[in-house]
């Protein structure tokens, strides 16, 4: 309960404080945020969008963290717990997609341009696509557990591949607040602070559902190995 | 080493053979390249088409001739009912590297015919720079066979097999997708041999990474 109340207020402080809070040359006061050189008022997407995508990174890990697991324990929570926070992650993924897709309407003019960034999640969604087509056609389920966990892993084995290779082909347009060549955060306090809890509230989002999600699966896999008996 | 070579080299023989006896998939293969070339002939008719879209369409046939010649590695030991044999009589390391084998024997050959034959056709390809078009097409076939070995042992045990087969591999196979499309334009403008190392170094990482975890997973695929 106290969860659900704590995400609450977290979710409604980035709402109001990401959208509401003015955007000054330099900030005096503590409620100020420093205008992004360039971007404007549309850098307060990165209280949205940066989180969807952090999200989806994690779901994709845990995701293979958990299939690995099964394949080593053969515990048939551990694919449960891999297929559900690959579900969330393919959700986030989509949704960090559209708000990119929405924000470089008004950046860079077009919906879609193939920037590296735009690949790159492109390919994350394309990934998620085929292991979800995969889990459909199989019906042994011990058989989609094992083949979706080792699909799964061949699939993270080749994304470290596009963070290197992508870049070196076209340069990207894509901001870096987080991660730049010089390693500094261009972000004041203030910003700071709402980005963090932002962060953290989209996780706490995502741990919420995954714990939900994997409750009623369990109930159901009990429910199923009762009527057996 | 010779002890686990020679079973390795008696499946290929065995998958060589049989391929000779039917020419099941060297057959199919063959068509479709010359049918795919011959649509895209008609289709640029009189144009001569920039390096980036020739690149393109090179790789293009190459990945969808592979796509319709590897799905069957697996399949026909599942539905000759030979897995059971292969199960007692060898260990899951044997069967990935002889299937492996008989796959890149069966890309070189296609490649081959179809580069050999896009080179004659095609008007505007000429290539310019040939040490990096030769170790484009060897360390790209090379990784093409390896990724699509694995993905055909997994697409053997599902339901719908051969439409999987695209849609699980292509996401996999495109960084080096990506990559010999690069380095086929660079072979068509004729650059030196230089600037295309660092892709060759990511094309030969990617074939080490995906063949090593191919040998640690290939046991789960196999056993039931």
């Amino acid at each position: 309960m106290i969860y659900k109340i704590m995400l609450g207020i977290g979710l409604t402080i980035i709402i109001i404080a990401g959208l509401s809070l003015p955007m000054v040359e330099i900030p005096k006061f503590w409620y100020e945020m420093p205008i992004v050189p360039g971007l404007g008022d549309k850098a307060r997407i990165i209280f949205f969008h940066v989180p969807t995508a952090w999200v989806s990174v994690i779901a994709f890990i845990s995701s293979l963290y958990f299939g690995i697991k099964y394949l080593r324990t053969k515990e048939f929570v551990n694919d449960i717990k891999s297929s559900t926070a690959a579900s969330l992650g393919f959700l986030f993924c989509i949704l960090a997609t559209l708000t990119g897709a929405i924000w470089a309407k008004f950046s860079w003019g077009t919906y879609w341009n193939w920037d590296p960034r735009q690949t790159s999640i492109f390919i994350l969604l394309l990934i998620y696509g085929a292991y979800f087509t995969l889990r459909s056609s199989i019906e042994n389920e011990e058989k989609k557990a094992t083949l979706s966990a080792v699909y799964s892993i061949i699939a993270g084995l080749t994304v470290p591949f596009f963070i290197f290779i992508m870049p070196r082909i076209v340069s990207s347009l894509h901001p870096d607040p987080i991660v730049n060549p010089q390693a500094k955060i261009h972000m004041n306090p203030t910003m700071l602070t709402i980005f963090l809890i932002s962060l953290l509230a989209f996780t706490g989002v995502y741990l919420w559902i995954f714990i939900l999600k994997i409750r009623v699966l369990n109930l159901i896999l009990h429910h199923k190995m009762k009527e057996h008996e | 080493m010779i002890k686990y070579l020679i079973p390795i080299i008696a499946l290929f023989q065995k998958d060589f053979k049989s391929e000779i006896r039917t020419r099941y998939a060297l057959n199919a293969l063959v068509m479709f390249v010359i049918t795919t070339i011959s649509i895209i002939l008609f289709a640029i008719a009189y144009e001569t088409p920039p390096y980036e879209i020739l690149a393109g369409i090179l790789w293009i046939i190459i990945f969808f001739s592979a796509m319709s010649g590897m799905a069957r590695t697996f399949i026909s030991e599942e539905e000759k009912n030979t897995v059971m044999t292969l199960h007692i009589i060898t260990t899951p390391i044997t069967v990935y590297f002889g299937k492996l084998l008989f796959n890149l024997v069966l890309l070189v050959v296609i490649n081959c015919f179809s580069t050999v034959l896009y080179i004659l056709l095609m008007p505007n390809f000429s290539i310019k720079s040939p040490d990096i078009f030769i170790i484009t097409l060897i360390l790209g076939t090379i990784g093409l066979a390896s990724t699509s070995t694995i993905i055909a042992a997994i697409i053997a045990k599902s339901n719908t097999k051969g439409t999987l087969y695209p849609v699980l591999s292509f996401p996999i196979l495109l960084p080096l997708l990506l990559e010999v499309i690069k380095t086929t334009k660079l072979a068509l403008e004729g650059e030196y041999f230089q600037k295309a190392i660092p892709d060759f170094q990511v094309m030969i990482a990617y074939f080490i990474v995906i063949t090593t975890s191919s040998y640690l997973l290939f046991d789960y695929i196999w056993k039931d």
